[in-house]
């Protein structure tokens, strides 16, 4: 069965520095992966060679079989990879609504053309697309804000509607780059529950980096590390926890992952 | 011989004209280098200097030397008076606002001089000039003397920059404001001294350009001013070296475009360039891209 | 259904009042100077916004391109058919003015895919420096001294009919998929680029038709003023043009109404400073980024100038239908 996603010799060097060394994995459908590692470990930078945001210096990543390293961030987010960021990049001035509403765009049709006329087929399209967004945001309990100022959302909102905004471009791999940042352990288990529900809902292969150490073990089946831009490990979360070389690459040759 | 003899001679003014652009575009990267705006208000601050010596000279006769360290004091203080009433309460906005702001002051200036003299003035000779004739070739002590003075402020300016503690300030600034004040200097301080050196050295080149071209009008922070901005964006803004390279091949191409085209054809030459370049070297010759962190 | 008949009613009759209004003698020649003025900046404003205010970038240079549109279509009506009679003529050059005007705003669009922020801007002011002196040194364009013995086609009904087409095809666009795509990139182009907006075309769309109805501004200026020459257009004017955007409101289509309403008519109060006029508009503009940098109506705008769908209540929910 061909792999959802393949990483092949996969490296990314910023000046001297490498980013990302060598890596390869492969991510199969309905995969719940976890990317764990210490900070600057390339994690990020993996997210960004994925969706396209950085070109790799070297080695291929190939999607449903076919290579997407070298295409621009909206043709990989139009084959169906959607990610949030580590530092929340909503479109803040926007409404939520809108914020969703982007994401759909890239499956409405019509022609700059069309737009400029405002053509019958066009305000049906709009129609359609305001409807589909708004229920999304009913289904993430973001409906009642729908004409909100996304910048004005509080923290865990704006946490939702990322992924909210994410899904409605009714991807198939789905990348979260720390979800849970910010959150306390109890709101972060609530996340938890709630990734199992949106995979399950949106039938996803999904892809998360984290620090959450409880909400990765218990999410994901199975779990990479990265460490200085190298893949030192990967396995079952079981298998991880008692990694040494995991062990040490986080707290140093003691101790144990929290 | 005579086409070499030219050559030489349209080399001469194109060193002229080159060192007075470095000395204006100097002030555009420096303020570029600490705070990555576009200091729009600075070719007015040039056109300032050439008025200011107007003014000064028609009430206090003064000599040459004293003239220009007024001059050169008071678009200081000009500079920083701007810095500290229009540019730092933007330091937190948007990048556009400040630069629409710097576009603004820059227009007031220029309106308000336009206001006091509609019309463009002649600049008072403050020396006696003689001119030096050698091999076919004619000199005058006041090329010498621009040139001279140009080159002395850029090699002040470079000193100033890499040997002192003021300059290592400075640099750090432009890669990371944060941490400056750590190392025990205050970034303000940094800000205003940088606006003040590049002002001073701005009005240095209006008192010279008046010198050397003597009708100036107050148009000229657009006409030349902004030139000297197209050379330093071409060096590659915010690098101080381009801006000195960028100076003098503009300087260079002006010069060319005047022997071999009509005169009116200059700013379309050197916006061209301008364009041509960022084509194919977006940050300019010399620079480099600014590293953004997703 | 009766709702849907309204506007373009409005509108019409808008139409009509533009018309007849000369010929009753009510609005005097000033006053019709003053509208026709007011119509023009309301254009330009309008289509700067597009990519001033939606799409948040810096462009200095929209004078540039409404000297094409006011070159190209008054060389249509003064060199190529004179004497050709306004009904037939006039249309045509406004359209060419607004092409030639939007064929331009491509290269500069296929610029910004590269360049963002103050390289922008430079290059925009680079593209009106460009502009202002290749006219002074085309022979074919009048050179310095410009053009002559524009005829005066330029009535109150043309100018509201182009400023209502030009409303009509921004806010269409804004309200699209290109609209939302040009004010993601605003908001953050990384996301947006993310997200699956094809930023290219987003910025393509908004360069042209920036620029188009800029040059259909230029055309009508031309038509009116019946004398251009390049320094018509210099950074003053690109500076007049910005006060109107960040004045009125940024991204606002009411706000680029309101912006043009008050520049058009602070220009007339100002007539008697002479020279000292120059000094208030940019100072206006130091003034508002000091203080109000997205201007009166900045993001927002009223509900009858949104299409049906977009016209948002909140924070109550709509009582379901």
């Amino acid at each position: 069965m061909t792999p959802l996603l393949e990483i092949r010799n996969l490296t990314r060097e910023f000046g001297g520095l490498r980013a990302i060394a060598d890596l390869g994995m492969m991510v199969h459908d309905s995969d719940l992966m976890g990317i764990i590692g210490p900070n600057g470990a390339g994690k990020t930078t993996f997210f960004n060679l994925l969706s396209g945001i950085y070109r790799p210096s070297s080695g291929e990543i190939l999607f449903r079989g076919n290579r997407i390293d070298r295409l621009r961030p909206s043709e990989i987010a139009r084959l169906g990879i959607a990610r949030t960021f580590q530092n929340i990049r909503l479109f803040r001035e926007l409404s939520v609504l809108e914020n969703v509403r982007i994401a759909y765009d890239s499956h409405l049709k019509y022609s700059p053309m069309a737009a400029l006329f405002h053509s019958t087929g066009l305000r049906q399209a709009e129609q359609g697309s305001t409807r589909a967004a708004q229920e999304l945001l009913d289904l993430f309990e973001l409906g009642s804000l729908a004409h909100e100022r996304a910048g004005d959302l509080p923290y865990g909102s704006q946490r939702r509607l990322e992924i909210a905004r994410a899904l409605a471009l009714r991807p198939s791999l789905l990348l979260l780059d720390e979800p849970a940042a910010g959150m306390n352990p109890s709101e972060a288990m609530k996340l938890l529950d709630f990734l199992r529900w949106v995979q399950k809902k949106f039938t996803l292969t999904i892809i998360i980096i984290e620090h959450h150490m409880q909400l990765v073990m218990g999410l994901c089946t199975r779990i990479e590390v990265l460490d200085f831009g190298v893949r030192i490990a990967g396995g079952s979360p079981t298998e991880i926890q008692n990694n040494p070389r995991v062990i040490e690459a986080y707290l140093g040759a003691e101790g144990e992952i929290p | 011989m005579g086409s070499f003899n030219y050559f030489c001679q349209q080399a001469i003014n194109a060193l002229q004209l080159g060192s007075i652009y470095a000395l204006i575009a100097l002030g555009y990267s420096m303020v570029y280098g600490v705070l990555s705006m576009i200091n729009f208000a600075h070719g007015d601050v040039f056109m300032l200097g050439a008025f200011f010596c107007l003014l000064l000279v028609a009430l206090v006769p003064v000599p040459f030397w004293l003239a220009l360290i007024i001059v050169m004091g008071s678009t200081a203080l000009l500079g920083t008076l701007i810095e500290r009433f229009a540019y730092r309460p933007l330091r937190k906005a948007p990048r556009v606002s400040a630069i629409i702001t710097a576009l603004g002051c820059g227009l007031v200036i220029q309106n308000v001089t336009l206001g006091f003299s509609p019309y463009a003035r002649r600049m008072p000779s403050l020396l006696d000039i003689t001119t030096y004739q050698f091999g076919g070739l004619s000199i005058s002590t006041l090329q010498i003397l621009i040139i001279g003075i140009s080159l002395s402020l850029m090699v002040l300016l470079d000193y100033l920059i890499r040997r002192t503690p003021f300059g290592m300030a400075m640099r750090a600034i432009s890669f990371d404001r944060a941490t400056v004040p750590l190392l025990g200097v205050p970034a303000n301080t940094v800000i205003t001294i940088t606006f003040a050196v590049g002002a001073a050295l701005g009005g240095a080149a209006g008192l010279l350009y008046g010198l050397a071209y003597p009708v100036i009008s107050p148009t000229m922070g657009i006409a030349v001013g902004w030139k000297a901005f197209v050379a330093a964006v071409i060096g590659g803004i915010g690098n101080m070296r381009g801006a000195v390279l960028g100076a003098f091949l503009l300087g260079g191409v002006e010069v060319i475009t005047v022997t071999l085209l009509p005169s009116t054809y200059r700013d379309l030459v050197v916006y061209s360039l301008l364009l041509v370049i960022l084509v194919f070297k977006p940050y300019g010759l010399l620079g480099k891209p600014p590293l953004q962190k997703v | 259904m009766k709702n849907r008949l309204l506007t373009p009613a409005l509108l019409l009759a808008g139409l009509a009042i533009s018309a007849i209004l000369p010929a009753t003698g009510l609005v005097n020649d000033y006053l019709q100077f003053v509208l026709v003025s007011l119509a023009i900046n309301a254009i330009l404003c309008v289509s700067l916004n597009l990519v001033n205010g939606w799409m948040g970038e810096f462009s200095v240079g929209h004078a540039g391109f409404m000297a094409l549109g006011a070159y190209a279509s008054a060389l249509l009506t003064v060199r190529l058919f004179p004497g050709a009679p306004s009904w037939l003529i006039f249309p045509l050059a406004i359209v060419t003015g607004g092409s030639v005007a939007g064929l331009a705003g491509l290269p500069v669009g296929f610029l910004s895919f590269k360049t963002r922020g103050d390289y922008l801007a430079i290059i925009t002011l680079a593209f009106l420096m460009i502009v202002k002196s290749g006219l002074e040194n085309i022979p074919f364009t009048g050179g310095p001294r410009g053009l002559l013995g524009i005829p005066h086609f330029t009535n109150l009904p043309w100018a509201y009919f182009c400023c209502v087409v030009a409303f009509w095809g921004v806010r269409n666009l804004v309200y699209s998929k290109f609209g939302r795509g040009i004010s993601a990139i605003r908001e953050d182009e990384v996301a947006a680029e993310s997200m699956g907006v094809d930023t290219r075309s987003a910025k393509l769309a908004a360069f042209v038709t920036s620029a188009f109805f800029a040059g259909v501004a230029g055309a009508l200026f031309a038509h009116q003023l019946q004398f251009i020459n390049p320094s018509s257009f210099d950074i003053l004017k690109s500076t007049e043009m910005l006060v109107m955007v960040y004045l009125g409101g940024v991204a606002s289509l009411g706000g680029s109404l309101l912006g043009a309403g008050v520049v058009t008519v602070l220009t007339q109060i100002l007539q008697p400073l002479g020279t000292w006029r120059m000094v208030v508009l940019p100072l206006m503009l130091v003034l508002l980024m000091l203080f109000r940098p997205s201007g009166i109506m900045g993001y927002s705008d009223w509900s009858w100038l949104k299409p049906r769908g977009e016209r948002n209540p909140k924070p109550k929910p709509e009582p379901k239908q």
